[in-house]
Formats: C-alpha cells, structure tokens, sequence
C-alpha cells in the first residue's frame, strides 16, 4: 500500500508513524522547510518539501502509483484541490480529506473527494455525547442520516429489565449490535437478558427511532 | 445580468466598474471591506464583506439567481473551489476563473468553466509582437 499525506502537525507525524509500522509506503508533502527536514530525522518515509496541490510535488511523491491519498491541512480549498488532482490527474483511488468548515462537507461529497473528516462536528457531537445527561445518545449517524448507531442506558424502571431480547416487542426495523456491561461487551443472541445500566447499542431507520427509545425506556 | 465578482482587487473592481457602467447589476464579493475602495465612485452594484469559500457567504450574494460569475481572487485553489461550487453545484450559466499559474488550469478540463491566465496570454502577445518584428 503507498499512500500519500498533504499536511503538517503532530497528526500528520503520527499517522504517518503508524502506516509505517504498518508496512505501507509513506510520501508525505509540506510546505514548512524546517517540518520536512524534522520529519525526515524522524522517519523513514519520502519527505518533500512544496506545495501538494501542485502537479510536480504529487509526481515526486509518486501519485500514479499511489494507493490513496490524504489532504489534511487546515485549508479547505487546498484539500479539495489537492484531492481533485490527484483524482483526475494521477486517478488515485482513494481521496481522504479534512474539513475545517464543517458546511464543506456537503460541497466537499458532491465534487468527488471518497471520504470527509468534518472534525469540527466529529468534536462538537463527541462533546454533545459527553456532556448529554439523557439516557438515550445518538453515537453515529451513516450514510447521510440514513441508519443510525444510538446508546440506550437501561436505567431503573425500563420495562425491559429482566426480560430475555427474544421477549421483547420491538419494530423488525431495529437492529441489537450488543450490549456494553460494565467492562464486558456481551454480543446479544435471543436469550441475552437484560440488566439494569446495560448499555444497548442499537443500529435503527431514523423514523423508527423514537419507537425503539419508547420501548427500552419506558418513556413516552 | 446579474453578474457577481468574487474577489475585488485590481481585475475584480476593474471589471466590475465596467459592467456597473453599462447598467449590469453586479455584486463584489471580498474578505477585506477596504479593497470595496477601489471601486469607482459610479458604481452602483451592491459590496458583500465575506470569504467566498464559506458557503453562507455565497448564498448572501444570491448565487443561484446569478446569471455570470467570474472568480478573481489571489489563491488559485479557493478560485477552484469557488468556480466549481458555482458551475458545478449551482449551475450557472456562465462561470469566468482568473487562473494565475497556469498548470493549476488542469483543474478545469472536464468542467464548463471558462478560465484566463494573464501569464500565458501576455507571453503569447510578447512572443507574437517579437516574432513579427524579427
């Protein structure tokens, strides 16, 4: 596997650490002079210096043969640009990049990049999670908002406490992914009974949603 | 016409003095409200203070009614960025890029966007008022 990483940081030296250790070829591109030559004491990856949106910086870090590439700096044109050329000029086949606006991501999907970090609402919805004092958290939301992962705290008083899955009436719509119990994670089968603070992970269609909630909770 | 200009320095305000002439209803998009000061005492289109890359900003200045943009700021990925937006997800009819190092124009190969690279039709006129001379 090579792949390509536009960008700086710490994130940048770790992710591209971590491909490394994994086996793969790493090119990594930044403007810093002092970062490349840090970067380049530091691993054992193709280290260049320039501007990754531009065609002959790509053709150095070998985009043609390049397996995906990842654009993450902190300007959101010059993500797009760069994942844009390496699409249509060297047909990488896998785009990754980060988005600061998190309004972009929108833009970003119609114009062709494969996979979107929008980090400002990756961050804002794990502060949301944290802070979030009700039992029932929405934890991933895939494909556009098409299915989603939510958490249900069974607390005291739910309906479903001491019940068997197979017991329950729940929509055929909703799917058990499991069951966190303390430290275990138990993979739910028909006869998993529930217990009090379990926490059910449970795959849904958003509008039956509410339904599953209902049901795991007791609440109207 | 409705005619929106994103990014008002020299070309940007020239043009849109020009077409505010010729009664065309411009708009002049840029992040800096002080360079709405190179735009002429006659001209009676409208200014929007905002970076044309944010999407709210874009919709402000009513893109989607535009009939023609034309994209001239310094940064030729942000132009990218724009145009595309404006060709591309808003369709409009007629969309104009400022592309200042020409090989950032591969960008706009497969897309209905009509780009100028000032470098490259300088040379080109130098290059032919030399040769003719010769």
């Amino acid at each position: 596997m090579e792949i390509i990483i536009v960008g700086g940081g710490k994130i940048v030296y770790f992710l591209a650490k971590n491909f490394l250790a994994k086996g793969y070829q790493v090119s990594v591109i930044n403007k810093d002079q002092d970062y490349c030559i840090n970067l380049a004491k530091k691993l054992n990856a193709v280290i260049i210096h320039g501007d990754g949106s531009k065609l002959n910086y790509l053709e150095q870090a070998r985009a043609s043969r390049a397996d995906a590439i990842l654009a993450l700096t902190d300007n959101d044109p010059d993500n797009l640009y760069i994942c844009q050329l390496a699409q249509r000029e060297f047909e990488i086949p896998k785009t990754f990049s980060v988005i600061n606006n998190p309004d972009n991501e929108e833009i970003f999907k119609n114009l062709g990049v494969d996979t979107i970090f929008n980090t400002t609402k990756l961050i804002s919805l794990l502060i949301e999670q944290r802070v979030e004092t009700t039992d029932v958290n929405n934890l991933l939301s895939i494909e556009e908002g098409r299915l989603n992962l939510s958490q249900v705290i069974l607390k005291e008083g739910s309906p479903v406490l001491g019940k068997k899955l197979k017991e329950l009436n729940l929509p055929d719509e909703i799917v058990f992914g499991c069951v966190i119990r303390g430290e275990e994670v138990v993979i739910p089968k028909g006869s998993t009974k529930l217990l009090e603070n379990d926490k059910v992970l449970i795959i849904t269609l958003p509008q039956r949603q509410a339904e599953a909630f209902d049901v795991l909770t007791g609440e109207e | 016409m409705y005619i929106l200009i994103i990014g008002c320095g020299r070309t940007g305000s020239y043009l849109a003095n020009l077409l505010s002439k010729e009664e065309e209803n411009v708009v002049v998009i840029d992040k800096d409200a002080t360079s709405f000061e190179e735009l002429s005492a006659e001209f009676t289109g409208f200014t929007v203070e905002g970076d044309a890359t944010e999407i709210e900003v874009l919709k402000d200045a009513k893109l989607a009614k535009a009939d023609s943009v034309v994209v001239t700021t310094d940064d030729d990925n942000v132009n990218a960025m724009i145009a595309q937006i404006a060709s591309e997800l808003y369709q409009v009819p007629k969309v104009l890029v400022r592309v200042l190092d020409s090989q950032k124009e591969v960008i706009y190969k497969e897309l209905d966007v009509i780009t100028m690279t000032p470098t490259s039709l300088l040379v080109d006129k130098f290059k032919d008022e030399i040769v003719r001379s010769v």
